[in-house]
C-alpha cells in the first residue's frame, strides 16, 4: 500500500529527538563546567565584598561606643589616658577607610581578627563552633526533610480528609510558634521533668571535649535538633503538599489513574519522584533559616555552637566576631543553595545539567 | 463522584453548617480582626497591672487570682503577657507596614521603570537573602543600640526581599504584557497604566503579603528581645517574659515559660488565618471548590 | 506496521449480546467560584447519547470547547472532585460503577491521551510503558511493552529516552503503545491526533482502525471530522456538550442532505470544499447555556416549540438525532 511505504520514509527520515537535557549535554567539555564553577566562585566574592562592605558600613555608622561595649559597666570609671590606650589597642583611633582596607586585607590572608569576648582568633572560634552547629543543624535538616515530605505526601494524597486537615493545621500552628518557646517547651519536659535528656551544653559538663564520645555528643544534641525541625517541618511539609496537590490534578496523573494506578502504586510509580524534585530544592534553600533557628536554639540548651556566638556577639558587641559571623553564614547559605541547584539539576531530567546560557 | 449522583446532590464538599464557603470565610476574617481588638484593648487597659509588683507574691502557680501566675517580682503575668501581646502587634505591625511599602515601591519601580532599575532591585534581594534573617537582624539590633527604635527598623529592613520578589515578579509581568503595550500606543500616560492596569494586580498581592509579613514580624521581634538585643527589659515583651521565664525554668515554674509563650502563638496563629482568608477572597486560584 | 503486534483478538468467552458501551442521558457539572462570593455551575456535558458495538468505530465530532474530551474521563471514572455526575453509563450491559471501573482501568478499558503531558515526566518512556503493561496484568510486562514499542517502529534507543525529549510523532507512537499493550475491548482516544503531521494522523487513525477491526469497541473523540470520516463506522456530532445526531458515516457525504439535524448540515456546509459557509453566531458557554434546544439561538429552522424544553433523542431513519423537525 503506498501509504505504508510513504510512512516507512517518513520513520526512516524522522529526526533524532531534541537533545536538550540528553546525554550529550553531559558530555560537555571540561572547560564549560569549569567556567560555571569560575562564574559561581565569582558570584560569591562579589557578594562578600559587598557583604562585608555593608556591615562596615553599618557598624560605623553605628551610635554604639565601641569602648564601652568591651569595657561593660566600668565605662564610667576609666579615665581618658585609659580610653586611648584601648582605642589604640584595638586600632579604634584611625579613619573608617583605614580600618576596612586594614580588616579586609587581613581577612584575605585569613585573620579576622580577635574576639573580644572568647579572646582567641575569630577564625577560630568560628571554626570550632562551626564544626558543633554543623552536627546540629545536620541532624534537624534530615529530620526536617524526611518528616516534613512524609507529612506532604500523606496530606497532599488526601486533601480535605481529616488527615490532611490535621496535619495542615500542626503545620500552621507550629508554623505560628516562637522556635525559642519550642526549645523551652522541650526543655521543661523531657530534660526538665523526664530527665531524657541533658539540660544544657554540647556534653557532660566539665568533661574536656576530646573524651566526649559520639553517642553522648548524639544525646545533647537531640533536644536543641528536635526544636529546630520541628519549626522547619512547616514549610517543606505545606510546600510538598501543594506539589502534591497539583500534580494529582494534572494530566499526568490522570493518565496513570486512567490506566489503573490507586493508591500506594501511585505514590510509589509516580508521585514520590515528582514531589521530590522540588522538595529537595527546598531543603537546600531553607539552610538560612535554619542557621537563624540555631541561633535561638542554641540559646536555649546552652550549645557552644555558633549560634550562641552570634548572640553573644550581638550583645556584647564583639564587633570583629560579628562581623565574621556574618561572612561565614553568608558562605554557608551560598554554598547551600549551590548545592541545593546542582542537585536539583540532577534530579530533574528536564533541566539541563549546566545552563545553556547565563540565566 | 459515582456515576449516579443526582444532579441535585451538589458537590458535599461546598456546604458546611454555616453556609457556603465564601461566607465563612468572610466570618472567619471578620472574627480574627475581633480578637486582634480585644487583645489591643486589654493590654492598654491592663498596663497598669502589669507593671505593679508583689514582691511577697513571687513566683505563684497559675491561680483564679493570677490565671497565668506571677512572676519573680510578683507581678501578674496575665497582664503582663496582654501587655506583652499588645507591644508585639504593634510593632508587628509597624515593621511589617514599613516593610511592605518598602517591596512595594522597589517591585512596582523593578517592573515598571525598565531593565537597568530592575536589575539594581533584583541585586538588592539578592544580597539582603544571601544572609539569614536573624543574623542581619542581630547586626542590626546592635548597630542600632537595641531598643523599640532598633527592633522596628531591623524587622522592617529584613523582611521586604521575598514581598519584593513577589511584586517585582507581578510588576514585569504586567508590563510586558500586550493590554499595556495597546494601552501606551492608545496614548496613555505612565500614570494611567499604573492606576489601572499595574494597580489592580499589585494590591491585592500587597496586602495579602502585609498581613502575612506581620506574623514573621512578630516572631523575630520576641526573639530579639529573647536574645537580649530588641526591648529592654522592663518592657513586658513576650520574649522577655519569656527570657525571664527560662532562669527559673530548672525550679519547676513551667507557666512561666508556656504561657505566655502559647499567647503569641495564638496570637500569631490569628493574624496568620486573617491573611488566609484574605488570600482565599482575592486570589483566583482557589475558584475551584 | 502500525497495527498492534500479532496477536488474537480479544478472547471473548462469551459474545455480548448488546453494546459494548451504552451511555445514556450523560450529564456532567462542574461547581465553581467566580470573583467574590459566587458560584456557578459549568454544564460542560448535558445529555449524551451513545452506543459503541464492538469491531465499531465511532467517532466524536464538535470544535473545541464543546466538552467532548470529558466524556472520555467520565467513562474511565477520573473526572475532578468537584464534578457532579449524572444519567447512566453501561459497559457490556452492566453498569460501570468505580469497583468494577478498578478492574477494568488499563485492562479492558484503554485511554489513548491527548498530549505527551499525560506521560510522568520525570521517568524514562521504556519504564513507563512496562508499568502499562503491569497494570494490563500482562505475564512478562517487559517483552509485551518492548514488543508493542518496536511493533510500533520505535528504535530501542527511545526507551531511555523522557517524555520531553520525544518528538511530535515519537509520541503519539509511545502513547498507542501504553493503550496497546493490554487487549483492550474499548478503546477511548481523546483527541489524538493536533497538530501532528499528516502523515502520523493518518497512521494513528489507521491503528485505531485496525484495533477495532480486531474486535475492540473505540470512541474516537476528534475536532477533524474528515479525518474521522475515513475510519468511522458512525459519527456522533457534539454540539455544546450534547449530541445532536448520530448518523452513519455513509450520510456525510455528497451535499450533506442525509444529514438530519440543522447543525449536522451546517457543519458539513462549513467545511471547505462543500461550500465553506459559516454559520452565524458562536457556541453557548457552559455557565449560560439557553432554555430548550441548544442550537435554537442559531438554528434556521427554530420554531417557539423549540425553546421550551431540550429535545429527546429519537431514533429515525437509522440516526439518533435531537430535533424536533428532523
Amino acid at each position: 500500500m503506498d501509504l505504508e511505504l510513504l510512512i516507512k520514509d517518513v520513520l526512516a527520515t524522522d529526526e533524532s529527538p531534541p537533545a536538550e537535557g540528553l546525554s550529550s549535554d553531559r558530555r560537555r567539555s571540561r572547560a564549560a563546567i569549569l567556567q560555571w564553577v569560575g562564574g559561581k566562585v565569582a558570584r560569591l566574592c562579589i557578594l562578600l565584598v559587598a557583604v562585608s562592605v555593608g556591615s562596615f558600613l553599618l557598624v560605623e555608622a553605628s551610635p554604639i561606643d565601641p569602648v564601652a561595649a568591651y569595657v561593660g559597666a566600668e565605662v564610667l570609671n576609666i579615665g581618658p589616658d585609659q580610653r586611648a590606650q584601648i582605642e589604640a589597642r584595638w586600632g579604634l583611633d584611625d579613619p573608617a577607610p583605614t580600618r576596612f582596607f586594614r580588616w579586609a586585607g587581613q581577612a584575605l590572608r585569613g585573620n579576622l581578627g580577635t574576639s573580644m569576648i572568647y579572646n582567641a582568633p575569630v577564625a577560630e572560634v568560628i571554626r570550632t563552633r562551626f564544626a558543633a552547629s554543623l552536627g546540629l543543624m545536620a541532624l534537624a535538616w534530615l529530620l526536617t526533610g524526611v518528616f516534613g515530605f512524609g507529612l506532604g505526601i500523606i496530606a497532599g494524597s488526601r486533601p480535605g480528609s481529616r488527615v490532611d486537615r490535621g496535619v495542615r493545621w500542626w503545620v500552621y500552628t507550629l508554623a505560628s510558634a516562637p522556635t525559642f518557646w519550642i526549645g523551652l517547651i522541650l526543655l521543661y519536659v523531657f530534660a526538665v521533668s523526664l530527665q531524657w535528656a541533658p539540660v544544657c551544653c554540647a556534653g557532660p559538663i566539665g568533661a574536656d571535649p576530646s573524651t566526649v564520645g559520639f553517642g553522648d555528643r548524639l544525646h545533647h544534641m537531640l533536644l536543641p535538633a528536635i526544636t529546630l525541625a520541628i519549626v522547619g517541618v512547616g514549610s517543606i511539609a505545606l510546600h510538598t503538599r501543594e506539589q502534591v496537590v497539583t500534580f494529582l490534578h494534572g494530566d499526568a496523573a490522570v493518565f496513570a489513574r486512567a490506566q489503573g494506578e490507586r493508591g500506594w502504586g501511585l505514590v510509589r510509580h509516580h508521585l514520590l519522584r515528582n514531589a521530590a524534585v522540588p522538595a529537595l530544592l527546598l531543603q537546600f534553600a531553607s539552610l538560612s533559616e535554619l542557621f537563624g533557628g540555631a541561633i535561638l536554639a542554641e540559646t536555649v540548651f546552652s550549645y557552644p555552637g555558633l549560634g550562641q556566638a552570634t548572640a553573644a556577639a550581638g550583645i556584647r558587641g564583639d564587633v570583629p566576631l560579628l562581623l565574621g559571623i556574618v561572612l561565614a553564614a553568608t558562605v554557608f547559605v551560598y554554598a547551600g543553595n549551590l548545592i541545593g541547584d546542582v542537585a536539583h539539576r540532577v534530579a530533574d531530567p528536564r533541566v539541563s545539567l549546566l545552563p545553556a546560557a547565563r540565566a | 463522584m459515582t456515576a449516579f449522583a443526582p444532579l441535585e446532590a451538589l458537590a458535599g464538599t461546598a456546604r458546611g453548617r454555616l453556609g457556603d464557603r465564601r461566607t465563612r470565610t468572610l466570618a472567619t476574617a471578620a472574627a480574627t480582626v475581633a480578637v486582634l481588638l480585644v487583645i489591643l484593648v486589654a493590654g492598654t487597659l491592663l498596663a497598669d497591672r502589669a507593671a505593679h509588683t508583689n514582691l511577697t507574691a513571687r513566683n505563684l502557680s497559675p491561680s483564679l487570682g493570677h490565671p497565668f501566675g506571677t512572676d519573680r517580682l510578683g507581678r501578674d503575668q496575665l497582664a503582663r503577657t496582654l501587655a506583652g501581646l499588645r507591644l508585639s502587634l504593634l510593632i508587628g505591625a509597624l515593621a511589617a507596614s514599613v516593610s511592605a511599602g518598602i517591596a512595594l515601591v522597589l517591585g512596582a519601580a523593578a517592573g515598571a521603570l525598565g531593565r537597568r532599575v530592575d536589575a539594581v532591585v533584583g541585586w538588592m534581594v539578592d544580597l539582603v537573602m544571601s544572609i539569614p534573617h536573624l543574623v542581619l537582624l542581630i547586626l542590626l539590633a546592635f548597630v542600632l543600640g537595641g531598643g523599640m527604635k532598633a527592633v522596628v527598623i531591623g524587622v522592617a529592613v529584613t523582611h521586604w526581599p521575598s514581598l519584593t520578589r513577589v511584586l517585582r515578579g507581578e510588576a514585569r509581568r504586567v508590563a510586558a504584557s500586550d493590554y499595556v503595550a495597546v494601552s501606551r500606543r492608545l496614548g496613555r500616560r505612565g500614570a494611567w497604566v499604573g492606576r489601572h492596569h499595574l494597580a489592580p494586580h499589585l494590591v491585592p498581592h500587597f496586602t495579602v503579603g502585609l498581613v502575612l509579613l506581620f506574623p514573621h514580624a512578630i516572631l523575630h521581634e520576641s526573639g530579639l528581645s529573647f536574645l537580649g538585643l530588641g526591648l529592654s527589659p522592663h518592657e513586658p515583651a513576650i520574649g522577655i517574659l519569656l527570657a525571664d521565664g527560662m532562669r527559673y525554668l530548672s525550679a519547676g515554674a513551667w507557666w512561666l515559660a508556656l504561657l505566655p509563650g502559647l499567647a503569641l502563638l495564638l496570637m500569631v496563629k490569628t493574624v496568620d488565618v486573617l491573611g488566609q482568608q484574605l488570600r482565599n477572597l482575592t486570589d483566583p486560584r482557589t475558584v475551584q471548590e | 506496521m502500525s497495527a498492534p503486534s500479532s496477536a488474537a483478538a480479544p478472547a471473548a468467552t462469551s459474545v455480548p449480546s448488546g453494546p459494548v458501551l451504552d451511555v445514556r442521558d450523560l450529564s456532567v457539572v462542574f461547581l465553581q467560584y467566580e470573583s467574590g462570593l459566587r458560584r456557578r455551575r459549568l454544564e460542560v456535558i448535558s445529555g449524551i447519547d451513545l452506543t459503541v458495538d464492538a469491531g465499531e468505530l465511532v467517532a466524536v465530532v464538535g470544535s473545541s470547547g464543546s466538552g467532548k474530551s470529558l466524556l472520555a474521563h467520565a467513562v474511565l471514572g477520573v473526572l475532578p472532585r468537584n464534578a457532579v455526575v449524572s444519567g447512566q453509563i453501561l459497559y457490556r450491559g452492566e453498569p460501570l460503577v468505580e469497583a468494577r471501573l478498578r478492574c477494568l482501568r488499563g485492562r479492558e478499558i484503554s485511554l489513548v491521551p491527548q498530549t505527551v503531558a499525560s506521560l510522568d515526566p520525570v521517568a524514562r518512556v521504556g519504564s513507563q510503558v512496562v508499568r502499562s503493561a503491569e497494570l494490563a496484568g500482562a505475564a512478562d510486562p517487559g517483552a509485551t511493552a518492548r514488543g508493542a514499542l518496536r511493533g510500533l517502529g520505535l528504535p530501542e534507543s527511545t526507551d531511555r529516552l523522557y517524555p520531553h525529549e520525544l518528538s511530535g510523532g515519537m509520541a503519539r507512537r509511545v502513547l498507542t503503545a501504553t493503550a496497546t499493550v493490554g487487549r483492550p475491548r474499548l478503546v477511548l482516544a481523546d483527541e489524538p491526533t493536533p497538530g501532528l503531521h499528516p502523515l502520523v494522523v493518518a497512521e494513528t487513525l489507521a491503528g485505531l482502525r485496525a484495533m477495532a477491526d480486531e474486535g475492540a469497541a473505540v470512541v474516537l473523540i476528534t475536532h477533524d471530522l474528515l479525518g474521522a470520516l475515513d475510519v468511522a463506522d458512525r459519527v456522533a456530532v457534539f454540539y455544546a456538550g450534547t449530541t445532536v445526531e448520530v448518523a452513519p458515516v455513509s450520510r456525510f457525504a455528497g451535499t450533506g442532505a442525509g444529514l438530519r439535524h440543522p447543525y449536522s448540515r451546517a457543519l458539513w456546509a462549513a467545511l471547505p470544499g462543500h461550500g465553506f459557509t459559516p454559520l452565524v453566531g458562536a457556541q453557548p458557554p457552559p455557565t449560560a447555556l439557553p432554555p430548550g434546544c441548544l442550537f435554537a439561538p442559531r438554528c434556521p429552522q427554530r420554531s417557539p416549540d423549540c425553546e421550551r424544553a431540550r429535545p429527546e433523542s429519537r431514533l429515525i431513519d437509522g440516526a439518533l438525532v435531537r430535533c424536533i423537525h428532523a
